[in-house]
Protein backbone atom coordinates (compact mmCIF):
# COMPACT_ATOMS: atom_id res chain seq x y z
CA UNK A 1 0.00 0.00 0.00
CA UNK A 2 1.41 3.36 -1.14
CA UNK A 3 1.35 5.94 1.97
CA UNK A 4 -0.93 8.98 1.08
CA UNK A 5 1.38 11.38 0.89
CA UNK A 6 0.99 15.78 1.21
CA UNK A 7 2.75 18.09 0.03
CA UNK A 8 5.10 19.75 3.27
CA UNK A 9 2.62 23.02 2.80
CA UNK A 10 -0.16 21.34 3.58
CA UNK A 11 1.34 19.31 6.12
CA UNK A 12 2.24 22.04 8.18
CA UNK A 13 -1.02 23.58 7.79
CA UNK A 14 -2.70 20.53 9.00
CA UNK A 15 -0.31 20.46 11.90
CA UNK A 16 -1.37 23.93 12.61
CA UNK A 17 -4.99 22.87 12.33
CA UNK A 18 -4.73 20.04 14.39
CA UNK A 19 -3.23 22.14 17.51
CA UNK A 20 -5.33 25.39 17.37
CA UNK A 21 -8.28 22.78 17.03
CA UNK A 22 -9.58 23.08 20.60
CA UNK A 23 -9.34 26.72 20.95
CA UNK A 24 -11.30 26.48 17.38
CA UNK A 25 -13.81 24.61 18.77
CA UNK A 26 -14.32 26.16 21.71
CA UNK A 27 -14.63 29.29 20.48
CA UNK A 28 -17.47 28.52 17.95
CA UNK A 29 -19.02 26.56 20.82
CA UNK A 30 -18.79 29.10 24.21
CA UNK A 31 -18.10 32.25 22.89
CA UNK A 32 -19.47 32.53 19.28
CA UNK A 33 -22.37 30.60 19.38
CA UNK A 34 -23.26 32.40 22.76
CA UNK A 35 -22.85 35.78 21.53
CA UNK A 36 -24.76 34.79 18.43
CA UNK A 37 -27.64 33.65 20.52
CA UNK A 38 -27.16 36.88 22.85
CA UNK A 39 -28.19 38.70 19.61
CA UNK A 40 -31.57 36.92 19.36
CA UNK A 41 -32.01 36.90 22.65
CA UNK A 42 -31.90 40.78 23.34
CA UNK A 43 -34.65 40.30 20.77
CA UNK A 44 -36.94 37.50 22.11
CA UNK A 45 -39.09 37.43 24.78
CA UNK A 46 -37.72 33.99 26.39
CA UNK A 47 -39.44 31.87 28.46
CA UNK A 48 -38.20 28.34 30.31
CA UNK A 49 -40.86 25.84 29.38
CA UNK A 50 -40.57 21.66 30.29
CA UNK A 51 -38.60 21.03 27.27
CA UNK A 52 -35.99 23.94 27.60
CA UNK A 53 -36.77 27.46 26.29
CA UNK A 54 -38.98 28.82 24.01
CA UNK A 55 -37.88 32.34 21.83
CA UNK A 56 -40.86 34.88 20.58
CA UNK A 57 -39.50 37.50 18.45
CA UNK A 58 -40.30 40.98 19.75
CA UNK A 59 -38.34 43.36 17.80
CA UNK A 60 -36.63 45.71 19.78
CA UNK A 61 -39.17 45.95 22.15
CA UNK A 62 -36.20 44.67 24.75
CA UNK A 63 -34.08 47.85 24.14
CA UNK A 64 -36.94 50.21 24.62
CA UNK A 65 -37.23 48.42 27.88
CA UNK A 66 -34.49 49.07 28.87
CA UNK A 67 -33.83 52.56 27.85
CA UNK A 68 -36.89 54.21 28.28
CA UNK A 69 -38.81 51.35 30.61
CA UNK A 70 -36.18 50.43 33.42
CA UNK A 71 -35.75 53.29 36.51
CA UNK A 72 -32.63 52.99 36.57
CA UNK A 73 -30.56 51.57 33.60
CA UNK A 74 -30.04 55.03 32.06
CA UNK A 75 -28.79 56.17 34.90
CA UNK A 76 -26.53 53.52 36.45
CA UNK A 77 -25.33 52.81 32.95
CA UNK A 78 -24.06 56.89 32.51
CA UNK A 79 -22.76 56.59 36.07
CA UNK A 80 -20.74 53.53 34.70
CA UNK A 81 -19.61 54.56 31.64
CA UNK A 82 -18.44 57.97 32.81
CA UNK A 83 -16.81 57.00 35.93
CA UNK A 84 -14.87 54.74 33.89
CA UNK A 85 -13.66 56.96 31.37
CA UNK A 86 -12.66 59.56 34.13
CA UNK A 87 -10.80 56.37 36.15
CA UNK A 88 -8.60 55.62 33.37
CA UNK A 89 -6.20 58.60 32.81
CA UNK A 90 -6.12 58.54 36.67
CA UNK A 91 -5.17 54.45 36.82
CA UNK A 92 -2.46 55.16 33.96
CA UNK A 93 -0.89 58.55 35.51
CA UNK A 94 -1.02 56.44 38.92
CA UNK A 95 0.39 53.16 37.48
CA UNK A 96 3.51 55.08 35.56
CA UNK A 97 4.28 57.27 38.32
CA UNK A 98 4.31 54.01 40.85
CA UNK A 99 6.37 51.94 38.24
CA UNK A 100 8.92 54.81 38.34
CA UNK A 101 9.00 54.85 41.81
CA UNK A 102 9.80 51.14 41.84
CA UNK A 103 11.98 51.32 39.37
CA UNK A 104 14.52 53.09 41.36
CA UNK A 105 17.21 51.48 43.52
CA UNK A 106 16.48 51.74 47.09
CA UNK A 107 16.55 49.26 50.17
CA UNK A 108 13.17 47.05 50.36
CA UNK A 109 12.92 47.31 46.88
CA UNK A 110 11.48 43.71 46.83
CA UNK A 111 9.50 44.22 49.26
CA UNK A 112 7.81 47.33 47.78
CA UNK A 113 7.07 45.34 44.66
CA UNK A 114 5.50 41.84 46.50
CA UNK A 115 3.04 44.17 48.27
CA UNK A 116 2.55 46.73 45.65
CA UNK A 117 1.36 43.38 43.68
CA UNK A 118 -0.72 41.82 45.89
CA UNK A 119 -4.11 43.01 44.43
CA UNK A 120 -3.50 41.06 41.39
CA UNK A 121 -3.13 37.99 43.53
CA UNK A 122 -6.19 38.97 45.67
CA UNK A 123 -8.29 39.45 42.65
CA UNK A 124 -10.95 42.11 42.24
CA UNK A 125 -13.77 40.01 43.66
CA UNK A 126 -12.06 39.14 46.86
CA UNK A 127 -11.15 42.58 47.72
CA UNK A 128 -14.62 43.80 46.93
CA UNK A 129 -15.80 41.54 49.64
CA UNK A 130 -13.31 42.22 52.21
CA UNK A 131 -14.30 46.20 51.29
CA UNK A 132 -17.72 45.23 52.47
CA UNK A 133 -17.14 43.04 55.58
CA UNK A 134 -15.06 46.21 56.45
CA UNK A 135 -17.60 48.50 56.07
CA UNK A 136 -20.16 46.56 57.57
CA UNK A 137 -17.50 46.13 60.86
CA UNK A 138 -16.90 49.88 60.80
CA UNK A 139 -20.50 50.72 60.81
CA UNK A 140 -21.06 48.54 63.95
CA UNK A 141 -17.98 49.25 65.67
CA UNK A 142 -18.31 53.03 65.10
CA UNK A 143 -14.70 53.93 64.43
CA UNK A 144 -13.31 56.60 62.40
CA UNK A 145 -13.63 55.27 58.82
CA UNK A 146 -11.04 56.43 56.71
CA UNK A 147 -7.40 57.07 56.64
CA UNK A 148 -7.15 60.44 57.13
CA UNK A 149 -9.66 62.18 59.79
CA UNK A 150 -11.74 63.44 57.04
CA UNK A 151 -14.08 65.47 58.86
CA UNK A 152 -11.31 67.90 60.13
CA UNK A 153 -10.09 68.06 56.55
CA UNK A 154 -13.63 68.90 55.23
CA UNK A 155 -14.21 71.53 57.85
CA UNK A 156 -11.28 73.16 57.28
CA UNK A 157 -11.83 73.60 53.27
CA UNK A 158 -15.46 75.04 54.00
CA UNK A 159 -14.01 77.38 56.62
CA UNK A 160 -11.76 78.26 53.71
CA UNK A 161 -15.09 79.02 52.10
CA UNK A 162 -13.89 77.44 49.04
CA UNK A 163 -16.69 76.54 46.22
CA UNK A 164 -19.00 73.43 47.67
CA UNK A 165 -18.37 71.94 44.12
CA UNK A 166 -14.73 71.81 44.53
CA UNK A 167 -14.57 70.67 47.52
CA UNK A 168 -17.14 67.35 46.73
CA UNK A 169 -14.41 66.73 43.97
CA UNK A 170 -12.07 66.77 46.04
CA UNK A 171 -13.68 64.25 48.64
CA UNK A 172 -15.03 61.83 45.57
CA UNK A 173 -11.00 62.13 44.40
CA UNK A 174 -9.95 61.39 48.31
CA UNK A 175 -13.17 58.15 47.96
CA UNK A 176 -11.39 56.98 44.91
CA UNK A 177 -7.87 56.40 45.82
CA UNK A 178 -7.68 52.48 47.22
CA UNK A 179 -9.55 51.81 44.15
CA UNK A 180 -7.01 53.41 41.70
CA UNK A 181 -4.50 51.60 43.72
CA UNK A 182 -6.19 48.22 43.66
CA UNK A 183 -6.76 48.29 40.10
CA UNK A 184 -3.19 49.16 39.14
CA UNK A 185 -1.63 46.14 40.04
CA UNK A 186 -0.73 44.61 36.11
CA UNK A 187 -0.20 48.01 34.74
CA UNK A 188 2.01 48.89 37.02
CA UNK A 189 3.90 45.67 36.37
CA UNK A 190 4.14 46.04 32.50
CA UNK A 191 5.24 49.64 32.63
CA UNK A 192 8.21 48.46 35.02
CA UNK A 193 8.97 45.57 32.58
CA UNK A 194 8.94 48.19 30.03
CA UNK A 195 11.04 50.73 31.86
CA UNK A 196 13.54 48.43 32.56
CA UNK A 197 13.76 47.27 28.88
CA UNK A 198 15.13 50.65 28.20
CA UNK A 199 18.80 50.49 27.18
CA UNK A 200 20.80 52.33 29.87
CA UNK A 201 23.26 53.56 27.06
CA UNK A 202 20.65 55.58 25.24
CA UNK A 203 20.27 57.58 28.58
CA UNK A 204 24.46 57.81 28.94
CA UNK A 205 24.72 58.97 25.32
CA UNK A 206 21.70 61.77 25.79
CA UNK A 207 23.70 62.91 29.27
CA UNK A 208 27.12 63.49 27.24
CA UNK A 209 25.40 65.37 24.16
CA UNK A 210 23.65 67.84 27.53
CA UNK A 211 20.24 66.37 27.35
CA UNK A 212 18.63 67.02 31.29
CA UNK A 213 17.10 64.48 32.86
CA UNK A 214 13.77 66.05 31.96
CA UNK A 215 14.21 66.80 28.35
CA UNK A 216 15.44 62.20 28.63
CA UNK A 217 12.30 61.60 29.89
CA UNK A 218 10.07 63.35 27.15
CA UNK A 219 12.58 62.04 24.54
CA UNK A 220 13.13 58.95 25.72
CA UNK A 221 10.98 57.01 28.26
CA UNK A 222 8.14 58.18 26.87
CA UNK A 223 8.28 57.08 23.25
CA UNK A 224 9.74 53.96 23.79
CA UNK A 225 6.92 52.90 26.45
CA UNK A 226 4.20 54.47 24.38
CA UNK A 227 3.49 51.07 22.48
CA UNK A 228 2.87 49.84 26.00
CA UNK A 229 0.88 52.79 26.92
CA UNK A 230 -1.89 51.64 24.93
CA UNK A 231 -1.77 48.05 25.83
CA UNK A 232 -2.41 49.25 29.44
CA UNK A 233 -4.91 51.52 27.97
CA UNK A 234 -7.00 48.28 26.85
CA UNK A 235 -6.29 46.17 30.00
CA UNK A 236 -7.74 48.70 32.04
CA UNK A 237 -10.57 48.87 29.85
CA UNK A 238 -11.41 45.67 29.60
CA UNK A 239 -10.64 44.86 33.25
CA UNK A 240 -13.05 47.75 34.37
CA UNK A 241 -15.62 46.55 32.09
CA UNK A 242 -15.78 42.87 33.90
CA UNK A 243 -15.32 44.28 37.25
CA UNK A 244 -17.35 42.56 39.74
CA UNK A 245 -17.96 46.04 41.70
CA UNK A 246 -19.22 47.47 38.56
CA UNK A 247 -22.76 48.92 39.40
CA UNK A 248 -23.58 48.29 35.75
CA UNK A 249 -23.11 44.65 35.63
CA UNK A 250 -24.81 43.61 38.78
CA UNK A 251 -28.03 45.27 37.48
CA UNK A 252 -27.47 43.46 34.43
CA UNK A 253 -26.82 40.22 36.18
CA UNK A 254 -29.83 40.96 38.64
CA UNK A 255 -32.27 41.76 35.43
CA UNK A 256 -31.33 38.17 34.01
CA UNK A 257 -32.56 36.58 37.32
CA UNK A 258 -34.71 38.29 39.38
CA UNK A 259 -36.09 41.47 36.97
CA UNK A 260 -36.91 42.47 33.96
CA UNK A 261 -36.03 38.64 32.71
CA UNK A 262 -33.54 37.57 30.27
CA UNK A 263 -34.19 39.23 27.13
CA UNK A 264 -33.84 42.63 28.42
CA UNK A 265 -30.75 41.65 30.32
CA UNK A 266 -28.68 40.94 27.14
CA UNK A 267 -30.56 43.80 25.61
CA UNK A 268 -29.02 45.62 28.30
CA UNK A 269 -25.60 44.14 28.01
CA UNK A 270 -25.32 44.78 24.22
CA UNK A 271 -25.79 48.32 24.74
CA UNK A 272 -22.93 48.39 27.20
CA UNK A 273 -20.88 46.58 24.85
CA UNK A 274 -21.35 49.25 22.15
CA UNK A 275 -20.61 51.85 24.46
CA UNK A 276 -17.23 50.09 25.43
CA UNK A 277 -16.21 49.32 21.18
CA UNK A 278 -16.99 53.17 21.20
CA UNK A 279 -14.43 54.34 24.08
CA UNK A 280 -12.01 51.70 22.91
CA UNK A 281 -12.41 52.82 19.08
CA UNK A 282 -11.85 55.97 20.31
CA UNK A 283 -8.70 55.68 22.32
CA UNK A 284 -7.23 54.02 19.53
CA UNK A 285 -7.56 56.85 17.08
CA UNK A 286 -6.47 58.93 20.02
CA UNK A 287 -3.41 57.33 21.20
CA UNK A 288 -2.62 55.30 17.75
CA UNK A 289 -1.21 58.91 16.21
CA UNK A 290 1.35 59.05 19.37
CA UNK A 291 2.37 55.62 19.54
CA UNK A 292 6.12 55.02 18.80
CA UNK A 293 6.83 51.43 17.40
CA UNK A 294 10.26 50.57 16.70
CA UNK A 295 10.32 48.66 12.97
CA UNK B 1 28.04 69.19 46.38
CA UNK B 2 26.44 69.22 50.16
CA UNK B 3 23.01 70.35 48.66
CA UNK B 4 23.50 67.71 46.81
CA UNK B 5 23.55 65.55 49.74
CA UNK B 6 20.36 66.77 51.34
CA UNK B 7 18.70 66.44 47.96
CA UNK B 8 18.73 62.97 47.49
CA UNK B 9 17.96 62.10 51.23
CA UNK B 10 15.09 64.46 50.92
CA UNK B 11 14.13 62.73 47.86
CA UNK B 12 14.81 59.72 49.75
CA UNK B 13 12.12 59.99 52.58
CA UNK B 14 9.79 61.29 49.96
CA UNK B 15 9.84 58.27 48.18
CA UNK B 16 9.81 56.23 51.76
CA UNK B 17 6.42 57.94 52.52
CA UNK B 18 5.11 57.70 49.17
CA UNK B 19 5.57 53.94 49.54
CA UNK B 20 4.43 52.90 52.96
CA UNK B 21 1.39 55.07 52.44
CA UNK B 22 0.61 53.55 48.99
CA UNK B 23 1.41 49.70 50.91
CA UNK B 24 -0.84 50.69 53.49
CA UNK B 25 -3.29 51.38 51.56
CA UNK B 26 -3.22 47.86 49.45
CA UNK B 27 -2.81 46.37 53.14
CA UNK B 28 -5.62 48.68 55.04
CA UNK B 29 -8.40 45.63 54.28
CA UNK B 30 -6.23 42.95 54.59
CA UNK B 31 -5.33 44.08 58.50
CA UNK B 32 -8.60 45.37 58.98
CA UNK B 33 -9.80 41.63 58.48
CA UNK B 34 -7.10 40.32 60.60
CA UNK B 35 -8.10 42.39 63.69
CA UNK B 36 -11.88 41.95 63.31
CA UNK B 37 -11.16 38.18 63.04
CA UNK B 38 -9.00 37.89 66.06
CA UNK B 39 -11.56 40.26 67.95
CA UNK B 40 -14.05 39.33 71.02
CA UNK B 41 -17.43 40.43 70.46
CA UNK B 42 -17.58 42.40 73.55
CA UNK B 43 -14.71 44.52 71.89
CA UNK B 44 -17.52 45.41 69.11
CA UNK B 45 -19.48 47.65 71.10
CA UNK B 46 -16.38 49.17 73.10
CA UNK B 47 -15.43 52.85 71.29
CA UNK B 48 -12.07 52.64 72.57
CA UNK B 49 -11.29 49.35 70.65
CA UNK B 50 -10.29 50.35 67.14
CA UNK B 51 -7.60 48.68 65.61
CA UNK B 52 -6.31 46.04 68.52
CA UNK B 53 -8.64 44.13 69.88
CA UNK B 54 -8.63 44.41 74.28
CA UNK B 55 -9.41 40.64 74.58
CA UNK B 56 -7.75 38.19 71.66
CA UNK B 57 -9.60 34.90 70.50
CA UNK B 58 -9.51 32.36 68.42
CA UNK B 59 -13.42 32.15 68.45
CA UNK B 60 -14.19 33.60 65.48
CA UNK B 61 -11.92 31.40 63.43
CA UNK B 62 -13.64 28.16 64.72
CA UNK B 63 -17.16 29.18 64.26
CA UNK B 64 -16.09 29.94 60.43
CA UNK B 65 -13.87 26.80 60.13
CA UNK B 66 -17.23 24.93 61.19
CA UNK B 67 -19.76 27.08 59.27
CA UNK B 68 -17.65 26.73 56.33
CA UNK B 69 -17.18 22.74 56.83
CA UNK B 70 -13.23 24.37 55.92
CA UNK B 71 -11.14 21.19 55.93
CA UNK B 72 -13.95 19.41 53.16
CA UNK B 73 -15.05 22.92 51.09
CA UNK B 74 -11.11 23.87 51.25
CA UNK B 75 -10.22 19.87 49.62
CA UNK B 76 -13.05 20.54 46.92
CA UNK B 77 -11.80 24.12 46.02
CA UNK B 78 -8.62 23.02 45.99
CA UNK B 79 -9.34 19.92 43.82
CA UNK B 80 -11.03 21.58 41.36
CA UNK B 81 -8.92 24.85 41.15
CA UNK B 82 -5.87 22.17 40.61
CA UNK B 83 -7.41 20.54 37.84
CA UNK B 84 -8.83 23.59 36.13
CA UNK B 85 -5.36 25.16 36.08
CA UNK B 86 -3.66 22.10 34.96
CA UNK B 87 -6.08 21.59 31.59
CA UNK B 88 -5.72 25.62 31.35
CA UNK B 89 -2.17 25.14 31.18
CA UNK B 90 -2.37 21.89 28.65
CA UNK B 91 -4.59 23.25 26.62
CA UNK B 92 -3.08 26.83 26.23
CA UNK B 93 0.25 25.36 25.83
CA UNK B 94 -0.48 23.47 22.90
CA UNK B 95 -2.79 26.36 21.20
CA UNK B 96 0.11 28.90 21.65
CA UNK B 97 2.72 25.75 20.11
CA UNK B 98 0.16 25.64 16.98
CA UNK B 99 -0.40 29.35 16.20
CA UNK B 100 3.42 30.20 17.41
CA UNK B 101 4.89 27.71 14.66
CA UNK B 102 2.43 26.92 11.90
CA UNK B 103 0.70 29.12 9.21
CA UNK B 104 -2.62 27.80 7.67
CA UNK B 105 -5.01 29.99 5.63
CA UNK B 106 -6.79 31.86 7.97
CA UNK B 107 -4.26 31.00 11.07
CA UNK B 108 -3.98 34.84 11.55
CA UNK B 109 -7.73 35.53 11.90
CA UNK B 110 -8.56 32.47 13.99
CA UNK B 111 -5.27 34.38 16.24
CA UNK B 112 -7.45 37.51 16.26
CA UNK B 113 -10.34 35.59 17.51
CA UNK B 114 -7.71 34.94 20.40
CA UNK B 115 -7.50 38.42 21.22
CA UNK B 116 -10.88 39.05 20.82
CA UNK B 117 -11.98 36.33 23.30
CA UNK B 118 -10.25 37.95 26.25
CA UNK B 119 -12.22 41.37 25.63
CA UNK B 120 -15.85 39.55 25.24
CA UNK B 121 -17.05 40.16 28.52
CA UNK B 122 -18.73 36.90 30.35
CA UNK B 123 -21.15 38.50 31.47
CA UNK B 124 -21.78 39.54 28.18
CA UNK B 125 -22.84 35.12 26.81
CA UNK B 126 -23.67 34.29 30.40
CA UNK B 127 -27.28 33.92 29.80
CA UNK B 128 -27.00 31.65 26.67
CA UNK B 129 -23.85 30.07 27.90
CA UNK B 130 -26.20 28.85 31.32
CA UNK B 131 -29.35 28.00 28.80
CA UNK B 132 -26.41 25.53 26.66
CA UNK B 133 -25.12 23.96 29.82
CA UNK B 134 -28.68 23.41 31.78
CA UNK B 135 -29.97 21.71 28.38
CA UNK B 136 -26.51 20.64 26.90
CA UNK B 137 -27.51 18.89 23.33
CA UNK B 138 -24.05 18.68 22.04
CA UNK B 139 -25.55 21.42 18.63
CA UNK B 140 -28.60 18.30 18.31
CA UNK B 141 -26.81 15.45 18.77
CA UNK B 142 -28.33 14.14 22.60
CA UNK B 143 -32.18 13.88 22.33
CA UNK B 144 -34.59 17.08 23.17
CA UNK B 145 -34.24 18.48 26.26
CA UNK B 146 -29.99 17.46 26.29
CA UNK B 147 -28.06 16.85 29.70
CA UNK B 148 -28.29 19.23 32.62
CA UNK B 149 -24.88 20.22 32.97
CA UNK B 150 -25.25 22.80 35.47
CA UNK B 151 -23.90 21.61 38.97
CA UNK B 152 -21.16 19.81 37.79
CA UNK B 153 -17.97 20.33 36.81
CA UNK B 154 -18.46 19.44 33.13
CA UNK B 155 -18.83 23.38 32.10
CA UNK B 156 -16.02 24.73 33.75
CA UNK B 157 -13.79 21.59 32.44
CA UNK B 158 -14.76 21.98 28.52
CA UNK B 159 -14.13 25.93 28.96
CA UNK B 160 -10.79 25.45 30.35
CA UNK B 161 -9.65 22.37 27.59
CA UNK B 162 -10.75 24.51 24.31
CA UNK B 163 -8.43 27.63 26.01
CA UNK B 164 -11.84 29.63 25.87
CA UNK B 165 -11.84 29.64 29.94
CA UNK B 166 -11.69 33.04 31.94
CA UNK B 167 -8.23 35.15 30.76
CA UNK B 168 -7.16 31.76 28.49
CA UNK B 169 -6.85 34.07 25.77
CA UNK B 170 -4.10 35.77 27.68
CA UNK B 171 -2.40 32.67 28.04
CA UNK B 172 -2.81 31.40 24.73
CA UNK B 173 -1.05 34.82 23.88
CA UNK B 174 2.00 34.56 26.10
CA UNK B 175 2.29 31.06 25.16
CA UNK B 176 2.39 31.56 21.33
CA UNK B 177 5.13 34.62 22.03
CA UNK B 178 7.29 32.51 24.00
CA UNK B 179 7.37 29.72 21.52
CA UNK B 180 8.13 31.90 18.73
CA UNK B 181 10.44 33.29 20.50
CA UNK B 182 12.27 29.98 20.60
CA UNK B 183 14.72 29.24 18.06
CA UNK B 184 13.79 26.46 15.60
CA UNK B 185 17.13 24.68 15.98
CA UNK B 186 15.85 22.16 18.27
CA UNK B 187 13.06 21.16 16.18
CA UNK B 188 15.33 21.06 13.39
CA UNK B 189 17.91 18.51 15.17
CA UNK B 190 14.85 16.49 16.59
CA UNK B 191 13.38 15.94 13.23
CA UNK B 192 16.60 15.69 11.72
CA UNK B 193 17.01 12.46 14.40
CA UNK B 194 13.70 11.12 13.11
CA UNK B 195 11.36 12.26 15.95
CA UNK B 196 7.70 12.66 14.98
CA UNK B 197 6.14 16.25 15.39
CA UNK B 198 4.32 15.27 19.06
CA UNK B 199 6.95 13.52 19.89
CA UNK B 200 9.18 17.00 19.49
CA UNK B 201 6.45 18.72 20.86
CA UNK B 202 6.30 16.68 24.16
CA UNK B 203 9.68 15.56 24.54
CA UNK B 204 11.49 18.84 23.55
CA UNK B 205 9.71 21.97 23.54
CA UNK B 206 7.80 21.42 26.53
CA UNK B 207 9.69 20.77 28.89
CA UNK B 208 11.72 23.25 27.64
CA UNK B 209 9.04 25.88 28.55
CA UNK B 210 8.69 25.07 32.13
CA UNK B 211 9.34 29.14 33.29
CA UNK B 212 6.10 30.24 30.76
CA UNK B 213 4.31 27.07 32.09
CA UNK B 214 5.20 28.34 35.75
CA UNK B 215 3.51 31.45 35.11
CA UNK B 216 0.58 30.26 33.59
CA UNK B 217 -0.27 27.81 36.10
CA UNK B 218 0.17 30.12 38.70
CA UNK B 219 -1.88 32.87 37.50
CA UNK B 220 -4.19 30.17 36.30
CA UNK B 221 -4.68 28.87 39.93
CA UNK B 222 -4.93 31.86 41.21
CA UNK B 223 -7.75 33.83 39.19
CA UNK B 224 -9.17 30.18 39.25
CA UNK B 225 -9.43 30.46 43.26
CA UNK B 226 -10.28 33.93 43.22
CA UNK B 227 -13.14 33.44 40.60
CA UNK B 228 -16.85 33.60 42.14
CA UNK B 229 -18.29 34.83 38.55
CA UNK B 230 -18.51 30.55 37.07
CA UNK B 231 -18.65 29.12 40.25
CA UNK B 232 -21.84 30.75 40.87
CA UNK B 233 -22.81 30.11 37.36
CA UNK B 234 -22.38 26.66 37.12
CA UNK B 235 -21.95 25.40 40.28
CA UNK B 236 -24.16 26.93 42.63
CA UNK B 237 -24.93 25.76 46.21
CA UNK B 238 -22.26 22.76 45.78
CA UNK B 239 -19.75 22.77 48.73
CA UNK B 240 -17.04 25.15 47.71
CA UNK B 241 -15.50 27.49 49.77
CA UNK B 242 -16.44 30.27 47.47
CA UNK B 243 -20.14 29.43 47.63
CA UNK B 244 -19.86 28.41 51.50
CA UNK B 245 -18.51 32.30 52.20
CA UNK B 246 -21.33 33.72 50.16
CA UNK B 247 -23.94 31.71 52.21
CA UNK B 248 -22.17 32.11 55.55
CA UNK B 249 -24.73 34.60 57.03
CA UNK B 250 -27.90 32.55 56.57
CA UNK B 251 -26.27 28.96 58.03
CA UNK B 252 -25.52 30.88 60.98
CA UNK B 253 -28.06 30.33 64.08
CA UNK B 254 -27.28 32.95 66.75
CA UNK B 255 -26.49 31.62 70.35
CA UNK B 256 -26.01 34.67 71.90
CA UNK B 257 -28.51 35.90 75.06
CA UNK B 258 -27.68 39.09 74.26
CA UNK B 259 -29.92 40.06 71.05
CA UNK B 260 -27.60 43.99 70.21
CA UNK B 261 -24.27 41.43 69.40
CA UNK B 262 -26.32 38.55 67.65
CA UNK B 263 -26.90 40.19 64.65
CA UNK B 264 -23.80 41.60 64.02
CA UNK B 265 -21.75 39.09 65.47
CA UNK B 266 -21.84 37.08 62.28
CA UNK B 267 -19.33 40.19 60.73
CA UNK B 268 -16.35 38.73 62.76
CA UNK B 269 -17.16 35.46 61.71
CA UNK B 270 -17.44 36.59 58.35
CA UNK B 271 -14.13 38.24 57.97
CA UNK B 272 -12.45 35.25 60.37
CA UNK B 273 -13.85 33.00 57.20
CA UNK B 274 -12.68 35.78 54.35
CA UNK B 275 -9.43 35.30 56.09
CA UNK B 276 -9.61 31.28 55.54
CA UNK B 277 -10.12 31.69 52.08
CA UNK B 278 -7.23 33.94 51.35
CA UNK B 279 -5.14 32.36 52.99
CA UNK B 280 -3.46 29.69 50.43
CA UNK B 281 -3.07 32.12 47.95
CA UNK B 282 -1.23 34.33 50.16
CA UNK B 283 0.77 31.30 51.42
CA UNK B 284 1.38 30.75 47.77
CA UNK B 285 2.14 33.97 46.88
CA UNK B 286 4.79 34.21 49.69
CA UNK B 287 6.40 31.17 48.64
CA UNK B 288 6.64 32.19 44.82
CA UNK B 289 6.45 35.71 44.38
CA UNK B 290 9.54 36.05 42.17
CA UNK B 291 7.44 33.62 39.67
CA UNK B 292 4.46 36.60 39.81
CA UNK B 293 6.36 39.53 39.67
CA UNK B 294 9.28 38.51 37.14
CA UNK B 295 6.61 36.80 35.08
CA UNK B 296 5.72 39.74 32.57
CA UNK B 297 9.41 40.42 31.70
CA UNK B 298 9.23 36.49 30.55
CA UNK B 299 6.16 36.63 28.53
CA UNK B 300 7.53 38.42 26.01
CA UNK B 301 5.05 41.42 26.26
CA UNK B 302 7.67 43.46 26.63
CA UNK B 303 9.84 44.19 23.79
Amino acid sequence: MRRFKLSLRAQKALLGVLFTLPFILGFAAFLAYPFFQSVIFSLSKLSIVSTGYELDFVGLDNYRHALLVDPRFRQVFVETVVGMAARIPVILIFSFFAANLLNQRFRGRMLARVVFFLPVIMGAEISLKMQQADYMQQAVSFSESGLLPLSVLQELLLSLKLPLAFINFIFAAINEIPLIIRSSGIQILIFLAALQSIPKSLYEAAHMEGATAWEAFWKITFPLISPLMLVNVVYTIVDSFTAPDNALLELIQNAAWTGAGFGVSTAMSWIYFAAILGILAVTFILLGREVHYES
Amino acid sequence: MKVRKVLEKGAGLVRFGLLVGIGFIILYPLLRQLSAALMHPDDMYDLTVNWIPRTLTKMNFQVAWELLDYPKALTNTLGITILLAALELGATMIIGYGFARWKYPGSNIIFALVILSIVIPPQMVMVPLFLNFRYFDLFGLLPDPGINLIGSFWPLVLMALTGTAKRSGLFIFITRNFFRGMSTSLEEAAYVDGAGHLKTFFGIMLPNAKPVAMIVFLFSFVWNWNDLFYTNLFLPGSKLLQIGLSTINAQYNYPWANKAVEGTYIQLVNNAGMLLYVLPVLVLYAFLQRYFIESIEKTGLVG
